[in-house]
């Protein structure tokens, strides 16, 4: 008998068949979706991205930041910035987005990362304040009532309605799968390993000192950069862009919070249901107004008290399946 | 002369957000816990004081004899009920459980209140002036920055001369030992959430006598806090106050130059303190 | 007075405590020996309550005190010097010592009876609790539990860290302590120093207890057997 060390399962196996198939049928959706249908699920893709970023940063790397609406709003607005000044082409300028988005958040991180803990958290929320403040200080953006993305801007992505909204739609897909696709190369990677180690135990990884620092600056940085996208996908699907919408606090983290929570905090799968969960919520409760969103906290607050875990780590400890191939496994042979 | 006069206003508006500061100061300082709620919760307060003093018809300076205890009371029922299930070595779960407080709070009182901007009439007191010198200066500001110094100077003495103060200390350096001091640690925990809302109480008040205040007030009255005790130096109720005037005379400064910069200089400050002295500026030194 | 019956327990999933039973009898001092992670702390963070045990597991005076608090064991007159004095560092010796006294119980033992018995400590009664010497920390803590005027105390590894002098100072002050009905449970790594002071030995090793007797009716060779485990 031998033994080897591998990080697949079955459970993991069939997933990757199943999301291969699923991924398939998605692109596929301009020839078989209705608009608005479309709409939801690009919107469900960038909410979907952003949940899984925010728990790479606050399950994994112990960075806990209810300022990721800063990114957001950052992409949503260099995007327009670009557009209107320089007449960049929305595609073309996301990937300058990311990169801007990871410039601009070296500095952040070294400031921030002075605070520890849950003050670090506030930290990253006055960030966000002080962007939110300074775009509503740029007039040539229209300051503190936003504006429009012009139309031949917007017409340069493709020049029928149909194209354009299916070119935004496998965009939104892409940067989902992006995402995801990043999210576990870095869990898989050493640094990813000494992510964990942090997360389990902080003292004992204590002594690699320098390495975490680096670690979760990489971590805090890529996160930023691909936020920014994000964001300005958000803003290119809605084409109008204000400070209070950019930088909103419910909408870019609150929500996203939620997600995570919900579907489990520190596995990958947590975030993907609990996004699920939370539209599945939403096309039914929205109607219900503020009652819906004090539903959404009281949920919160009880999952993180009586489920701290989620619906995702429920399961796992139920059943042992995994969907994603990161955790080692032994598995014994017979010769 | 205007300078020096919104320099002064700063400064005693500096006193409000030491108030903010000093209720997230304390329950940090005794259980290492950062209530994201606590803005909203002053925002409570102000909405207590509201329905207190609409009904009644009392005086606001009146309503906080009332509001004082009601939040004590909601603060010691919210540790010994919730938050103290969350504490650990894992800051997750009190920042999350706190986030979906500050949620439900805001959610909660828009269903009440409605997102109309609402204010405490306080009378004569509002419009009134001293000569001080050359300078004219508000009766009601005086008087909050006043009340602020007492306060921080209470809680430093019941930080440091009380039964109560010394149960805190003792929780806060070694839970596990105090317990067998015969401490009961949730109510030891629940105690100091008692007392910060119970500054809250004031905070609100005051915050609702000065400007008008909606539901959604809550985040930016917890990050000037937030910003008051790093300025100042975590640990240190002094400092605390130090930081409320610096970021009051920063937002003053920044308003005198363009009043679109008021909250930005605020910020600005914050960032510079982080920048150079990451502690704080009076960072915490044995009493 | 007090019974510890089949007493476990866990940190987490990993079993410390194996079903230990141990018995202290009025104006009795035992000593519990064993090497380093034999249970020794761990028994008695369990029967301080700092370690939840389950009701019927530990009685005092003939009531259950399995299911209580730490605070609530605390208040009935079960106090404890634990491994390592760990006084309130940002408390001053008086501090210390008074809150220490906070549970209102009466006896003989105030704040000037300690100060009686350490005179250091009246000397640096003001000063902060972590300026002081390792030995005068260990002093401070005693102190600490004698305030509540117990009627049984546990030293937790009473001399692990501390200068032979000092060592040799704390058990001479020990009788005085315990002379004055007030039971005790030594926890010691030090065999011979242990012998000296107890009526009864309890030897843990793995868990589980070992080896038990009067002090007059074990021999060194059982003693050395049941530590080694050989």
């Amino acid at each position: 008998m031998s033994a080897r060390v591998t990080r697949s399962s079955r459970s993991s196996r069939a997933f990757a068949i199943i999301a291969g198939c699923a991924v398939v049928i998605l692109i596929a959706a301009p020839w078989w979706a209705g608009r608005a249908d479309m709409r939801l699920f690009s919107e469900i893709f960038l909410y979907l991205s952003l949940a899984c970023l925010w728990n790479l940063l606050a399950g994994y790397a112990g960075l806990v930041s209810v300022g990721q609406q800063a990114f957001v709003g950052f992409g949503g607005y260099v995007l327009f910035g670009l557009a209107i000044f320089w007449g960049v082409s929305p595609l073309f300028a996301l990937p300058i987005i990311a990169i801007l988005g990871v410039l601009v958040a070296v500095p952040v991180a070294a400031l921030i990362f002075r605070l520890r803990g849950a003050y670090f958290a506030i930290g990253t929320w006055v960030v966000a304040e002080i962007f939110r403040l300074l775009a509503s200080q740029i007039s040539a953006l229209g300051g503190g009532s936003g504006t429009s993305l012009p139309v031949s801007v917007v017409k340069s992505i493709a020049s029928s309605r149909a194209t354009r909204e299916s070119v935004v739609y496998w965009t939104a897909l892409a940067l989902a799968i992006l995402v995801i696709i990043t999210t576990v190369f870095v869990l898989r990677s050493r640094k990813g390993l000494a992510l964990t180690a942090i997360r389990d135990n902080e003292l004992a990884a204590g002594s690699l000192g320098v390495e975490i620092w680096q670690t979760k600056f990489i971590v805090y940085v890529l996160t930023a950069g691909l936020t920014s996208a994000i964001g300005a996908l958000i803003f290119l699907q809605k084409i109008r862009i204000t400070p209070d919408a950019a930088f909103s606090v419910n909408d870019w983290t609150a929500f996203v919070i939620f997600m995570v929570v919900i579907g489990g905090i520190g596995t990958l799968e947590g975030p993907i249901i609990g996004t699920l969960i939370f539209f599945v919520l939403r096309e039914t409760l929205a109607d219900l107004g503020t009652i819906y969103l004090m539903i959404l906290g009281l949920v919160a607050i009880a999952i993180m008290l009586f489920a701290p875990k989620g619906v995702w780590g429920y399961v796992k400890s139920r059943y042992g399946i995994e969907l994603f191939p990161i955790t080692h496994r032994v598995k014994f042979e017979e010769e | 002369m205007d300078w020096v006069n919104s320099i002064l206003q700063g400064i005693l508006l500096g006193g409000l957000y030491a108030l903010f500061a000093a209720g997230l100061s304390l329950i940090f300082g005794v259980m290492r816990l950062v209530n994201i709620a606590h803005g909203d919760l002053i925002v409570l307060a102000a909405f207590l004081g509201l329905t207190i003093t609409s009904t009644f018809g009392l005086h606001p300076l009146a309503a906080i004899i009332i509001v004082v205890p009601a939040m004590a009371v909601i603060g010691y029922l919210l540790q010994a009920l919730i938050l103290n299930r969350t504490l650990g070595d894992n800051i997750l779960p009190p920042l999350l459980v706190t986030f979906g407080l500050s949620v439900l709070l805001q959610n909660g009182l828009l269903e009440i209140y409605t997102a109309d901007p609402q204010k405490l009439n306080a009378g004569a007191i509002s419009t009134a002036n001293v000569a001080l010198g050359p300078l004219y200066v508000g009766v009601q500001p005086l008087l909050m920055f006043g009340v602020s110094i007492g306060v921080i100077a209470s809680l430093q003495w019941i930080f440091y001369r009380t039964a109560l103060g010394r149960a805190f200390r003792a929780t806060s350096d070694n839970a596990e030992i105090a317990q067998l001091m015969g401490l009961n640690k949730a109510h030891v925990f629940a105690l100091a959430m008692a007392l910060s809302m119970a500054v809250v109480a004031v905070a609100g008040i005051f915050l609702a006598m000065r400007t008008s205040f909606t539901p959604a007030s809550g985040p930016g009255r917890l990050i000037f806090g937030f910003e008051a005790v790093i300025i100042g130096g975590l640990g240190n109720l002094w400092g605390t106050l130090a930081g409320g005037v610096i970021l009051g005379v920063a937002q003053a400064i920044g308003a005198q130059i363009n009043p679109g910069w008021q909250i930005l200089a605020g910020h600005f400050a914050f960032l510079v303190v982080l920048a150079i002295r990451p502690r704080g500026l009076f960072p915490r030194v044995e009493h | 007075m007090l019974e510890a019956r089949n007493l476990t327990a866990f940190y987490e999933d990993f079993q410390a405590l194996f079903g230990l039973d141990m018995t202290v009898l009025e104006n009795q001092v035992i000593a519990v020996i064993g090497a380093n992670g034999a249970g020794k702390t761990t028994s008695m963070r369990a029967i301080t309550g700092l370690l939840p045990s389950s009701p019927g597991m530990v009685r005092w005076k003939g009531q259950d005190i399995g299911h209580l608090r730490a605070d609530q064991i605390a208040a009935l007159g079960i106090a404890m010097v634990p491994e390592g004095r760990q006084l309130f560092a940002s408390l001053n010796v008086e501090e210390n010592l008074i809150i220490g006294g906070r549970s209102g119980r009466s006896g003989v033992w105030n704040l000037s009876r300690v100060y009686e018995l350490f005179p250091v400590l009246g000397e640096r009664r003001h000063q902060a609790a972590a300026s002081l010497s390792g030995g005068q920390q260990q002093m401070a803590a005693i102190g600490r539990a004698l305030m509540s005027n117990p009627e049984l105390i546990l030293f937790d590894e009473i001399s692990l860290g501390l200068a032979p002098i000092i060592i040799k100072q704390i058990y001479q002050v020990l009788p005085d302590i315990i002379g004055g009905g007030i039971s005790a449970i030594v926890v010691e790594q030090d065999i011979s120093k242990a012998l000296a002071v107890a009526d009864r030995v309890y030897c843990l090793s793995e868990g589980r207890i070992a080896l038990e007797g009067e002090t007059g009716s074990i021999t060194r060779e059982e003693i050395f057997h049941a530590y080694f485990g050989v």
